[in-house]
C-alpha cells in the first residue's frame, strides 16, 4: 500500500484516538492526582491514601459486577436497597442466635445476607432474560421491593452489631503503619482489600475467560450472539446473581464497619456506582468495558469528592461537582463515539 | 444529455489502517444512470459517504454543478441538492409517511401543523415515485420496498438533482425492483444525476449508461458508455482476474445427479413444525451433497433454517445428523451437533459490530480452544483468527480492526471463519451471497464446494434463481410456509423452478374452502 501526506497524518490521527480509548481516563486520573497533590493541602500523605482506598472500597466492589451488567446491555438499581439490607438481614439473623458459638453465629448470619443478595440477583436476572423484561424496569421493582423487606423487617430502625469477631470485617487493618509520633500513618482494612481482590478477579474474569467474552459479546449484539451458540440467558443470570452476592458483600462489610445500618442509609449508591462505570468509560448500550474503565472512574469520582472534602467545600456544592463531571465525561464520550 | 452536475476530483480518504479511496476522479451528467461498481471494500459506499457529507475527504474534490463543495452534515448536502440512498433507510418508523416526508420542514401556521396541507402535499410527492399509500400511514408498517420509495419522494421533496443510491435492490422483491427501476428511469428523464452502486450485473446493462469501476479504493475504468462493453470486461476489471463463470461447476458433479439420495445422509430433518410453517417439513442432506432452498420472500425458508439450527424453537419435528438422533433447542445444541447457521442478516443476527474480526472468529470455537473450556488462550485465538483470515482471504488491516468497519463481504468470510473453526457436519446459509461482489462470491462458492468435499451436507437459501440453479445438486422449493418441489440438478429448470415457487391462485381457493 502507498502512502503519501494526508493519508499519514489521518492514520496517526486514528493511532492517538485508539490509544485514548484504551487508557484516556487512567491519564486523567494520574493529571487529576498530580494536579491535587499540588494544589491541595494535605492531599499528598499517606494518612489520605488510606482514607481515599476506604472511601471508594463499597462503589469499588459493587462497580466490579456493574461493569459485567453495563456491558451485557443491562442495568442493575436495585443495588441501592440491596446495600443495606443484607447488613440487616445478616444483622438480624446474627441477633436471633445469641446462643450459638461465635463462629456458627456469624457464619449463619453472613451465609443469610449472602444468600439474600444471591436471590434478589438471580430474580432479577430470571425476569430480565427469561420473562424479556426491561431490566431498567425490573431492578427498579426489585428495589423497591427490597426497600420495603429492610424496612419491615427491621422495623425502620437501626440494625446494630458490636460483637468484635464480626466487627473486626470492617475495621481489621493489614498493614497497620504507625507515624513517629504514635498517631496512624497508613492502613489498608478488609474492605480495601476486599475491593482489590474484587477488581483483580472480575478483571480477570471479563478479559481472560469465555464467560467474560460471553458478556461483551451478549452486549455488543444480542440475537447475533444467541446464533452464535452464546448460552445468552445463562449469561444474563449468572450476571446479576453475582452482582447481588458482591453487593451483599459489601453492605455486611460496610455493616461491620459502622457496626450499625439503616435501610435508609445509602441513597443514591447505584447511581454512584453507574457514574463511576460511565466515567470510566464503560458504554451504557454494552458491548464495551474494561476493569481499568472502572478503576479509573471509580478514583476519579473518590478523589475528587476527597479533594473537596479536604477543601472544606460545601456538601450541596459537591452534588453540582460530581455532577458537572459526569455530565462531562457523557459528552467526552459522545465526542468520541463521533470522531471513530 | 446534460451538463455534468457532479464531478469528483482526486478523492481521498484514509481510514485507520486502511486507505479505503485513493485518488478517484470522474463526472456524472445530467440525465445520466451511472454505475458505481467494485468488489466489497473497494470503496462505493465510502464514496457515497463523503457525498452526503457523512465523511469529510482527506483530500482532492467534490464538485456539483460546477461548484466545489465540502458538506459537513447530510443537511447540507441536502440543502446543494445532492441525496444519497442508503440501503439502511433513515426513516422514522413511528411517523407518519407524510411527516417522513416534511421532516423538518412540515408546513405549520403559527406553529401548529397544517395536516390538510401536509397530506395534500405529500400525497403529491408520492404519486411521482408511483405510491398511492394513504400519507397518514406509521411507515413502520410499509414493507421495505414502499419505504424505499419514500426515502426517494422525501430526497425529491427537497429538491435534490443529484441522487446516489447504495445497493437500493438487495432486499427487494423481483417486483419492487422493477418499480424502483421505472422511477429511475424517470429521474433521468427530468435530467437528474443518478450514481448507482450495485453488485448485480444485470442491473447495470437493464438500468446504467455508463459506469466507473474501483478496485481496492483506486480507479480503475470509467465507460462513458456502456454500449460494446462486456460483462466479462467489467467484471475483469473489478476483479483483476478474470472468472469464466461465478458458479466455476464443480468437475463431474453432473454425472453424479442422481445419485445424491445413496449417498449417507448428513442432515435429515423429519417432520418439522414451528413458527412461520404453515405444514411439517421434511429435508435430506447427503453427505457432500449441496441442496439450494428456493422461493420468494416469506415463503418461510429461513423459518425451516433456524427451526432445524435450534435458534428457533420447533413444535414438532426431530433431526437427525450422520443418522444420530440429536436434541436440540437452542443453538449451542445444534453447534454440539455440528450444525451450524451463517444467518440472513449480518448486521442484526451475524456479527458483533464493535467486535474485533479476531473476536467475531473465535465467538464460538473458543470454547474449544480455552483451558478447561473457560480460560482463555490468546495464542490460541490469534492463531486461529490468522488461520481462518488467510485461508478464507478475509481483506483486513489487522486481526484487531472492528468488524463493523469491513465490508459485506469480508463480514460474511468472517462468519464463515466462525464456523469453519468447529466441527461441522452441516452448514445451513441463509442468503450466503447477499450484496456480495461476484469476485468474494465465487470464493464462497469455493468454500462450500470445499465443505462438501469433505463431507459436509450444506444447505443454503437464496432468492437469487441463477445462484440456486448453478450452485446446488438439488433444489427444494417452499412456497408459504409449506415445501412445494424438488428438482435433481438435471431436472431444475428455471420455469420449473419458478413454477413450483410462485403461489397458485386455483390452490389458495381449495385451501380457504375447506378451512371453512
Ligand atoms: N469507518 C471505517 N473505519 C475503518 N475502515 C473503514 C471504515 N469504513 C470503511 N472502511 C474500510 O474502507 C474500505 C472501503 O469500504 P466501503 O464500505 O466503502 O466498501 P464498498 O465498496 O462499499 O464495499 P461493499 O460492496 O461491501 O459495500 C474497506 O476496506 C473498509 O474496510
Ligand atoms: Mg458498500
Amino acid at each position: 500500500m502507498t502512502t503519501s501526506e494526508p493519508g499519514n497524518r489521518a492514520i496517526w490521527k486514528g493511532r492517538a484516538w485508539d490509544f485514548m480509548e484504551q487508557a484516556g481516563m487512567l491519564v486523567v486520573l494520574a493529571g487529576l492526582v498530580i494536579y491535587c497533590a499540588l494544589s491541595v493541602e494535605h492531599f499528598a500523605s499517606w494518612q489520605n491514601l488510606g482514607s481515599v482506598l476506604l472511601a471508594v472500597s463499597t462503589v469499588g466492589m459493587v462497580s466490579c459486577t456493574m461493569l459485567f451488567c453495563l456491558a451485557s446491555g443491562s442495568f442493575d438499581l436495585s443495588v441501592g436497597t440491596l446495600l443495606p439490607c443484607a447488613g440487616i438481614v445478616a444483622g438480624l439473623v446474627m441477633g436471633k442466635l445469641d446462643t450459638w458459638g461465635w463462629f456458627p453465629r456469624l457464619a449463619a448470619g453472613i451465609g443469610a445476607g449472602l444468600g439474600f443478595g444471591a436471590l434478589v440477583g438471580f430474580i432479577n436476572g430470571f425476569v430480565v432474560a427469561k420473562c424479556k423484561i426491561n431490566p431498567l424496569i425490573t431492578t427498579l421493582a426489585t428495589m423497591q421491593l427490597v426497600r420495603g423487606f429492610g424496612l419491615v423487617i427491621s422495623n425502620s430502625t437501626s440494625v446494630t452489631a458490636f460483637d468484635p469477631h464480626f466487627t473486626v470485617l470492617g475495621l481489621g487493618a493489614f498493614p497497620v503503619v504507625h507515624a513517629a509520633d504514635g498517631g496512624l500513618l497508613f492502613q489498608m482494612t478488609v474492605p480495601v482489600w476486599v475491593c482489590l481482590g474484587c477488581f483483580l478477579f472480575f478483571g480477570l474474569l471479563l478479559q481472560w475467560t469465555t464467560f467474560g467474552r460471553d458478556t461483551l459479546a451478549v452486549g455488543g449484539n444480542e440475537e447475533a450472539a444467541r446464533l452464535a451458540g452464546v448460552p445468552v440467558d445463562r449469561v444474563k443470570i449468572i450476571i446479576f446473581t453475582m452482582q447481588g452476592v458482591v453487593t451483599a458483600i459489601a453492605g455486611i462489610l460496610l455493616f461491620a464497619r459502622n457496626q450499625a445500618v439503616q435501610q435508609n442509609s445509602s441513597q443514591g449508591f447505584e447511581l454512584q456506582v453507574i457514574a463511576a462505570c460511565v466515567l470510566g468509560g464503560v458504554s451504557l448500550t454494552g458491548g464495551i468495558g474494561r476493569m481499568s474503565f472502572v478503576i479509573a472512574g471509580v478514583f476519579i469520582m473518590g478523589v475528587v469528592e476527597n479533594a473537596m472534602a479536604l477543601k472544606h467545600v460545601e456538601d450541596s456544592y459537591r452534588y453540582v461537582v460530581s455532577g458537572g463531571i459526569l455530565l462531562a465525561a457523557v459528552l467526552f464520550d459522545r465526542l468520541k463515539q463521533r470522531a471513530s | 444529455m446534460g451538463e455534468e452536475l457532479l464531478r469528483f476530483e482526486g478523492v481521498e480518504k484514509v481510514f485507520p489502517g486502511v486507505r479505503a479511496l485513493g485518488g478517484v476522479s470522474f463526472g456524472v451528467k445530467g440525465g445520466e444512470v451511472h454505475a458505481l461498481l467494485g468488489e466489497n471494500g473497494a470503496g462505493k459506499s465510502t464514496l457515497l459517504k463523503i457525498l452526503s457529507g457523512v465523511y469529510r475527504p482527506d483530500g482532492g474534490r467534490l464538485l456539483v454543478q460546477g461548484q466545489a463543495r465540502r458538506f459537513g452534515t447530510t443537511v447540507e448536502a441536502l440543502a446543494a441538492g445532492v441525496a444519497v440512498i442508503y440501503q439502511e433507510l433513515h426513516l422514522v418508523p413511528q411517523l407518519s409517511v407524510a411527516e417522513n416526508l416534511f421532516l423538518g420542514h412540515l408546513p405549520t401556521a403559527a406553529g401548529v401543523i397544517r395536516r390538510g396541507e401536509l397530506y395534500a402535499r405529500a400525497a403529491e410527492q408520492l404519486r411521482v415515485v408511483g405510491e398511492t399509500i394513504p400519507p397518514g400511514t406509521p411507515v413502520g408498517r410499509l414493507p421495505i420496498g414502499q419505504r424505499q420509495m419514500i426515502e426517494i419522494a422525501k430526497a425529491l421533496t427537497r429538491g435534490a438533482r443529484v441522487l446516489a443510491f447504495d445497493e437500493p435492490t438487495s432486499s427487494l422483491s423481483a417486483r419492487e425492483i422493477g418499480k424502483l427501476f421505472e422511477v429511475i428511469r424517470e429521474l433521468r428523464r427530468q435530467g437528474a444525476a443518478i450514481l448507482y452502486v450495485t453488485h448485480r450485473m444485470e442491473e447495470v446493462f437493464a438500468l446504467c449508461d455508463s459506469g466507473t469501476v474501483l478496485r481496492d479504493g483506486r480507479h480503475v475504468a470509467t465507460y462513458e458508455s456502456l454500449r460494446g462493453v462486456t460483462q466479462e470486461q467489467i467484471v475483469k476489471a473489478m476483479v483483476g482476474r478474470e472468472i469464466a463463470d461465478v458458479y466455476g461447476r464443480r468437475e463431474g458433479r453432473g454425472a453424479a445427479d442422481g445419485q445424491e439420495q445413496l449417498r449417507p445422509a448428513a442432515l435429515e430433518a423429519i417432520g418439522i413444525e414451528g413458527k412461520g410453517l404453515r405444514a411439517a417439513a421434511d429435508v435430506r442432506v447427503g453427505s457432500g451433497e449441496i441442496v439450494g432452498v428456493f422461493g420468494l420472500v416469506g415463503a418461510g425458508r429461513s423459518e425451516l433454517l433456524k427451526l432445524i439450527y435450534g435458534g428457533e424453537r420447533k413444535r414438532a419435528g426431530r433431526v437427525k445428523v450422520d443418522g444420530q438422533e440429536v436434541s436440540i433447542s437452542a443453538p449451542r445444541g445444534g453447534i454440539r451437533a455440528g450444525i451450524v447457521l451463517c444467518p440472513e442478516d449480518r448486521k442484526k443476527e451475524g456479527i458483533i459490530p464493535m467486535g474485533s474480526v479476531m473476536e467475531n472468529i473465535n465467538l464460538s470455537a473458543r470454547r474449544r480452544g480455552a483451558i478447561g473450556g473457560v480460560g482463555i488462550r490468546p495464542g490460541w485465538e490469534r492463531q486461529n483468527a490468522a488461520q481462518r483470515v488467510r485461508e478464507l482471504g478475509v481483506r483486513t488491516p489487522t486481526l484487531r480492526q472492528q468488524i463493523r468497519n469491513l465490508s459485506g463481504g469480508n463480514q460474511q468470510k468472517v462468519i464463515l471463519g466462525r464456523w469453519l473453526s468447529e466441527r461441522v457436519r452441516v452448514m445451513l446459509l441463509d442468503e450466503p451471497t447477499r450484496g456480495i461482489d461476484v469476485g468474494a462470491k465465487s470464493d464462497i462458492y469455493n468454500i462450500l464446494y470445499r465443505l462438501a468435499e469433505s463431507g459436509v451436507g450444506v444447505l443454503f437459501v437464496s432468492s437469487d434463481l441463477p445462484e440456486v440453479l448453478g450452485v446446488a445438486d438439488r433444489v427444494v422449493v417452499m412456497r408459504e410456509g409449506r415445501i412445494s418441489g424438488e428438482f435433481l440438478r438435471a431436472e431444475a429448470t428455471p420455469e420449473r423452478v419458478m413454477a413450483a415457487a410462485l403461489p397458485v391462485k386455483e390452490e389458495a381457493a381449495v385451501e380457504g374452502g375447506s378451512a371453512v
